[in-house]
């Protein structure tokens, strides 16, 4: 059986091959974090009061909570303590473009992108997706507005909204995730710096794929970008999230916040390929990853889908969450979540049943390899008023050797007796009669291991789009490369 | 140059030694077939043959094609042209039937430098030869061996054997579990593939199965050694005898 060990050992030297530093000047704050920062950061936005107020409000928030209680403990996570005062909280490409033509991107960005194999050339992208590329703190691009806004649909960077749209903004930011929700959300909404927002009007089924591409570039900054998605009455919109960030030996600090809203018969679908940079072997450097998703059903017969696909980061800390408040709404998690050498992740989602005959379905998949330690926490609570809700929850984990781990915390809180709650759970290792078998189809044991993955995350990878799924596979079987010797 | 030379072949599991000097020699174009008691080392030979890891030789020498067998690892072996269809065929969920063949057949065809089949040149041959097996088209898309049942588990081996067309194929029990139409089918698609760049070496409690594939040599395994070697008309006298010793062997005066 040892032999088997070993074979499965090897898989552990991943080559992370979206690690470059792209070379531009860059306009940044200093570190620290402080009212002044945070009225800079809103100055160099050209932001209007009311926005400034709520920074400031969360700033003041977040410093009670550092105080009394610090950040949360409760993940199951060994995190190194993080100096929030040596971090720079802005940094913007210098030659800021305006956002209106993509002739004014800084050539090298657009390289960076393409290197990323995201061309933000209009002509060249594949039609049905649109792009909206943040670079380290900053909007830089966004493709196919004119088109999109034919329809109505308004998809650009979160700054431009606060100017143009500032209306929308004020109903919707913070309406899902407050600033008080948590620490980590509390740091967001006082030091965010731009992000992606849509709007999709009433009875408007968007016709392409929206997307948004982050990648953090700088050194000692974080990246703190916010997400409000609307989806008017009868609107479907999906929308698409990708993230790497360059091979440095310090730990960069990613704090997001998703907000998704839904009023009555529209759907919103978020799927999330994120492959932050994870650190060496041995743990060194990889980005901290503490991201606030929720989403909220507001209207009838909405529905929520999260589709996550998680393999970078060294420390993974996400709850992607459907709050189900209209009757008949429908909350979905779908996730794969593998975590190689150091890697840590403490991912799952929460499912808050308030409407009448709300459903919900949680699926999902961990993988283990080298040193690597999954969690799965999940919370699905049924309200009094939700009569008829039900649940189903699927939660496997896989490991490949013997050196990691997988853990699985399901939290279940049922306060009227017509629910309905299925849950399944399971643990299985990939076997070595499973990997003698496709090895003796002339398949290598790295190919074998990568098929066995794939095949255990086949339910998630279904939910994607037909070109996220394909990248998502192939990103897998990269981050798995070297786990078998 | 023989396909296959095994000479005095030992090998261990788990510091137990199953194979204990094992020799045979295998030509290309022809059929041989191996019996034995239960836990002689029928699948341990067939199991060191497709370098499965678990297994340790701890002496002899297997040269297949002239290449040093016991060198490869079982992926290179596949490659060569070692088939194993298992006694006890693996399930493999989320990956479909048709795509697992496709990769299988791209690995090796990459290994000897061919371009790749795609899904179009792959599936009229996929579903041309489930044809001859007499195969349902359903399972084209299900999950590798996943809910398949004892007999389409082992049809399924032979499709595999036929879309990827070793040069050596090993049959571990593919007779055991099949009704007697499957046996017959089977034994179709396995003599459709007989000829003269390839060899079988099938192991089997029955003589059932050469009824339908005649073998040109059949071996008698007995405690990780070949006992007895003979014609296919070996297997009929084991049919009437059993493992034990020959009569040959059988002491001359019993007590009474
Ligand atoms: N992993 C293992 N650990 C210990 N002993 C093993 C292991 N695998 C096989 N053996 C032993 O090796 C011996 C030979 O097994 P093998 O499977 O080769 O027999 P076989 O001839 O194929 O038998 P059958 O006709 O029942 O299929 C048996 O005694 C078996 O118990
Ligand atoms: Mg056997």
């Amino acid at each position: 059986m040892s032999s088997t060990v070993d074979t499965i050992r090897g898989l552990a030297e991943q080559d992370y091959k979206w690690g470059f530093i792209t070379d531009i000047d860059e306009d940044r704050v200093p570190k620290g974090l402080n009212e002044d920062i945070v009225r800079l950061i809103s100055a160099r936005k050209g932001e209007p009061e009311f926005m400034l107020e709520w920074r400031l409000n969360a700033l003041r928030h977040w410093f009670r909570m550092a105080k009394e209680e610090g950040a949360p403990t409760w993940a199951n996570l060994t995190i190194a303590p993080i100096d929030y005062q040596n971090i720079s909280y802005y940094s913007a490409p210098k030659k800021k473009p305006q956002l209106d033509s993509l002739d004014q991107v800084d050539p090298e960005i657009l390289r960076t992108y393409e290197k990323l194999g995201i061309p933000l050339n209009e002509q060249k992208l594949f039609s049905g997706v649109a792009v909206d590329a943040v670079f380290d703190s900053v909007s830089v691009a966004t493709t196919f507005k004119g088109k999109l806004a034919e329809m109505g649909v308004i998809f650009c960077s979160f700054s431009e909204a606060v100017q143009k749209h500032p209306d929308l903004i004020k109903k919707y930011l913070g309406s899902v995730v407050p600033h008080t929700d948590n620490f980590y959300a509390a740091l967001n909404a006082a030091v965010f710096t731009d992000g992606s927002f849509v709007y999709v009007p009433k009875g408007v089924r968007c016709p392409m794929e929206l997307s948004t591409y982050f990648r953090i570039n700088a050194a000692e900054t974080g990246q703190f970008e916010r997400t409000l998605i609307v989806a008017d009455e009868g609107a479907y919109v999906s929308y698409l999230e990708g993230c790497t960030a360059p091979i440095r030996d310090e730990n960069q600090l990613h704090a997001a916040v998703v907000e998704l809203i839904a009023l009555d018969n529209a759907q919103i679908k978020y799927s999330t390929v994120q492959n932050w940079y994870p650190g060496d072997k041995e743990g060194r450097g990889g980005i901290y990853n503490f991201v606030t998703k929720r989403g909220k059903c507001l209207g009838v017969n909405s529905k929520i889908s999260w589709t996550q696909v998680e393999t970078g980061s060294a420390i993974t800390w996400k709850y992607p969450s459907c709050i189900l408040q209209g009757d008949n709404s429908v909350g979905e998690f779908y996730s794969v979540a593998l975590t190689n050498n150091r890697q840590q992740a403490d991912t799952g989602t929460k499912m808050i049943h308030i409407g009448k005959n709300t459903r919900s379905t949680i699926v999902s998949k961990g993988i283990s390899a080298g040193y690597g330690q999954n969690t799965y926490r999940g919370q699905v609570k049924i309200l009094k008023s939700a009569t008829g809700a039900r649940n189903y929850t699927q939660c496997d984990s896989l490991l490949i050797g013997d050196r990691c781990g997988a853990h699985t915390f399901p939290y279940i809180e049922v306060r009227n007796a017509t629910a309905r709650m299925e849950h399944e759970a399971s643990t299985s290792k990939i076997g070595e009669n499973q990997l003698f078998y496709l090895r003796q189809r002339g398949l290598t044991a790295e190919n074998a291991v990568s098929m066995i993955v794939n095949g255990f995350c086949k339910t998630v990878f279904k939910e994607l789009p037909m070109e996220f799924a394909v990248e998502a596979q192939k990103l897998l079987g990269v981050s798995l490369e070297g786990s078998v010797g | 140059m023989a396909l296959l030379e095994i000479q005095d072949l030992h090998a261990s599991v788990e510091g137990h030694e199953i194979l204990k000097g094992l020799n045979l020699t295998l030509n290309a174009g022809e059929v041989h077939s191996i019996m034995g008691p239960n836990g002689s080392g029928k699948s341990t030979l067939a199991a060191v043959l497709a370098r499965r890891e678990t297994y340790e030789v701890t002496r002899g020498r297997v040269l297949f094609n002239g290449k040093d067998l016991l060198e490869m690892k079982p992926e290179d072996a596949a490659c060569e042209g070692v088939f194993l269809a298992f006694q006890y065929p693996v399930e493999i969920p989320g990956i479909g039937n048709a795509y697992f063949v496709r990769s299988a057949m791209n690995a090796i065809r990459k290994f000897h430098g061919q371009d790749e089949l795609d899904a179009m040149d792959f599936l009229p041959l996929y579903k041309e030869r489930m044809k001859i097996l007499e195969m349902d088209d359903k399972l084209v898309n299900r999950s590798v061996n996943e809910g398949f049942s004892g007999g389409e588990k082992k049809r399924n081996e032979i499709l595999q054997m036929a879309m990827l067309e070793p040069k050596l194929a090993i049959l571990d029990e593919t007779d055991s579990g099949l009704d007697i139409d499957a046996l017959r089918i089977v034994a179709k698609g396995v003599n459709a593939m007989r000829g003269p760049d390839r060899a079988f070496l099938v192991i089997t409690h029955y003589q059932r199965l050469l009824d339908y594939i005649t073998p040109d040599f059949v071996h008698v395994l007995v405690d990780g050694k070949i006992v007895r070697s003979g014609g296919p008309e070996l297997a009929l006298e084991l049919e009437d005898t059993g493992y034990g010793p020959s009569e040959a062997d059988v002491p001359q005066a019993l007590p009474a």
